[in-house]
């Protein structure tokens, strides 16, 4: 009973919160990067040095005025803030966060379920998201959000490709798709993939930076051509659920790197004994230290670099991070039969 | 008001609409108050038409209302970023029409204010031209430098904005005590910062892919045109008031003007960047070689010019800045008041620059001929 129903719950319970509060913070982080980035406080008010800036936002997004225009498709405008974000948070479902560790007489996995197709889960529930960036600008029934979402499917989808591409080339690695199995199976290579899939590695990255999007291809929301892009007409809280969604995908970006590039919840050189005193960290913490590496670069990118126009994005996914792709994935294939 | 209209275009196996949308006025990177409402098929630009007067005041009609000296203060609300090059340019056409002599140091200073406001302006322009390409650091490292120019017009006229720093035939004041050396200190910090900009931008690869063979234009064809400054220069044509018709003091200073060769938005932002330096070598050269004397010429106690008209430009950090007066010999103030806004001239070119490119293009070049919606309007 306890192991099937209330374990289950608690985990889905802490997960849920943890990302939710996360992201919140994650919003406070990005304003007080950039703004160190760019010779400013950020915000310093509410709180010292504007640590409840998430509460004073909740709060306003909260109580401002839900419109919806009146030309709007009522039903699927209401559903789309909804579709884009509770995708980003069910893929936490198969992200592990650490091994099995026995908590009050009771073996505990750190992740909230481990399905056999992980991987393959992550791919599909992420790609719903970009439904609802469609459907936004499709039920506004407005002219900037309709380019900005017609923007956004067609990056999304291209960069798909790419990204999905390069996990393949991973699943060759690790001869599995649980996300467990592949932290274990980089535990038994003694070594990182991001160390023999660099390649695979950089334009997952990219993709997942595309994905998100995030600076540099943040088109479908640039702010100095459409205005906001798919979420102009949007405001209160369903404004706030695709700001969240943007933000919760990329915190599943950078977790799904950490897990299948750089080890999930392993300590640096999980096989060398003499590191032994690097176990003074808990598991858990390696993961959420390394995702965060990943987070601050996905900020660090937004802060230097100039966004992309439409076809260049276009021509960069399909001429050469989708070719890249392929080789990689064809010379791993190559290597791995002669290797074996 | 506007004559577009969305057509249908007849494809090989589809027939799609065209979709006219409507940038601006109220849009984060129209500088202002412009709105441009394209003509889109798909993300292409088509056709554009440039809507403006949401700024219009009347500066021109008001002047003749006014007598000559209270115009200075008009002439602040145009180039709103450059106020005081547009101080320069007004009292010297008062001057050229009294004939009237400027005492060296005046000159001097001018030039010195001119050039500041020059970096400046031009501080703005990389800012919010990065902004809209999606840099959006360079913005506040570029205001944090404008800043220092800010404090420096502060204490020599105490305006930050709006100056009023110009009187006809000279100065309002000389410059405070120990002033020029906080300039020269300041030339020596923007050294520095110039290269902290580029280093985000100019081999910034996808800066590179953004600007480069966006909006080229051609040196006749943009004369043809009317654009004028930097704009102008980017396309490989080097006319500058300053060397051409020297004012102010610029005919004793040593500074090269650069010119651009593609004509496109990567060239005028390398023409822009190099002008900055040049603009601190001017202001080194000034300050240092800053003469004693007095600060305002042997001005009449009631200003009224001899009846006539005149035209005198100078180089404001938008490109050619002219104003046409004419005056009636009677009344103590302007018959006729004209301005040449650089500004206008190099919006004039904006559909032509546009049409072709995609709507993110769009945003580049109004960055990209550097605008003030203040001094199209007036």
């Amino acid at each position: 009973m306890i192991d099937r129903f209330v374990i289950p719950l608690l985990k889905i319970l802490v997960v849920l919160n943890a990302t939710l509060v996360g992201v919140t913070y994650m919003v406070l982080l990005e304003r007080k990067v950039i703004a160190w980035a760019q010779s400013r406080l950020g915000p310093m008010r509410v709180g010292p040095y504007g640590v409840l800036q998430p509460v004073a936002d909740a709060i306003k997004l909260m109580l401002k005025e839900d419109i919806t225009p009146r030309k709007a498709d009522r039903w699927v405008f209401t559903a789309a803030p909804i579709i884009s974000m509770v995708p980003a948070l069910i893929v936490y479902a198969v992200i592990p966060f650490g091994p099995t560790v026995r908590l009050f007489g009771h073996d505990v996995a750190l992740s909230v379920t481990d399905i056999n197709v992980g991987l393959l889960y992550i791919v599909s529930v992420a790609s719903v998201g970009v439904y609802g960036i469609i459907l936004a600008g499709y039920a506004s029934n407005s002219k900037f959000p309709l380019l900005s979402s017609l923007r956004a499917s067609a990056q999304l989808i291209s960069y798909e490709v790419a990204v999905t591409l390069t996990l393949v080339s991973v699943i060759l690695m690790s001869g599995t798709l649980s996300m467990i199995g592949i932290v274990n199976s980089q535990y038994n290579a003694r070594v990182w993939f991001a160390f023999v899939q660099p390649m695979a590695f950089v334009i997952f990255f990219i993709g997942g930076l595309a994905e998100t999007n995030r600076a540099p291809f943040d088109l479908p929301e640039a702010e100095q051509e459409l205005t906001g892009g798919f979420h102009t007409e949007y405001s209160g809280m369903r404004f706030a659920l695709f700001f969240l969604a943007e933000y919760a995908n990329m915190i599943v970006v950078s977790s799904v790197a950490t897990t299948l590039f750089f080890g999930g919840w392993l300590r640096p050189f999980p096989n060398v004994a003499v590191l032994h005193f690097l176990d003074i960290v808990p598991s858990w913490m390696w993961f959420l230290i390394k995702s965060f590496v990943f987070l601050y670069i996905f900020i660090w990118v937004r802060a230097t670099l100039p966004r992309y126009r439409y076809d260049q994005l276009m021509r960069l996914g399909w001429k050469v991070l989708i070719p890249l792709a392929i080789a990689n994935l064809v010379v791993t294939g190559i290597v791995k039969v002669i290797l074996s | 008001m506007t004559t577009l209209q969305p057509q249908t275009v007849h494809g090989a196996m589809f027939d799609t609409n065209e979709l006219v949308i409507n940038m601006g006025p109220q849009h984060p990177s129209t500088h202002g108050v412009l709105r441009v409402v394209l003509r889109l098929d798909g993300e292409k630009v088509v056709d554009a038409d440039v809507v403006m007067g949401y700024l219009h005041r009347g500066i021109e009609k008001l002047s003749e209302n006014r007598n000559w000296t209270q115009i200075i203060l008009l002439t602040d609300r145009m180039d709103y970023v450059a106020a005081a090059t547009s101080n320069v340019g007004y009292c010297e056409t008062v001057e050229k029409l009294l004939q009237l002599e400027v005492p060296r140091r005046a000159r001097y200073i001018r030039t010195i204010l001119c050039e500041l406001q020059r970096i400046a302006s031009h501080c703005l322009w990389v800012g919010t031209h990065a902004m809209d390409i999606g840099a959006m650091t360079v913005f506040l490292y570029a205001f944090r430098e404008r800043e220092l120019i800010l404090d420096l017009f502060e204490e020599f006229c105490g305006a930050r904005l709006t100056y009023n720093s110009m009187r006809i035939g000279g100065l309002p004041q000389d410059i405070p005590p120990g002033w020029d050396k906080k300039v020269l200190e300041f030339c020596k910090i923007m050294d520095g910062k110039l290269d902290e900009y580029e280093t985000l931008l100019t081999h910034n690869r996808i800066w590179l892919e953004r600007t480069k063979g966006v909006g080229v234009i051609g040196g006749p064809e943009a004369t043809a045109l009317g654009m004028c400054g930097p704009t102008l220069r980017g396309s490989g044509v080097a006319r500058d008031v300053r060397k051409d018709e020297p004012y102010a003091a610029y005919d004793e200073m040593e500074f090269d003007v650069p010119i651009g060769t593609a004509g496109d938005t990567y060239d005028r932002y390398l023409v822009r960047m190099e002008e900055f330096r040049q603009s601190l070598r001017i202001i080194r050269q000034a300050t240092e070689g800053l003469p004693e004397g007095p600060i305002v010429g042997k001005v009449p106690r009631l200003i009224k010019p001899p009846a006539g008209e005149t035209y005198h430009a100078i180089e404001s950090p938008k490109g050619e800045l002219g104003y046409f007066i004419v005056a009636d010999g009677k009344s103590t103030n302007p018959y006729r008041f004209r301005v040449r806004p650089p500004s206008f001239c190099n919006l004039q070119a904006l559909p032509r620059l546009v049409r072709g490119h995609l709507v993110a293009d769009v945003v580049a070049l109004i960055g990209s001929i550097d605008i003030v919606l203040g001094e199209v309007d007036r």
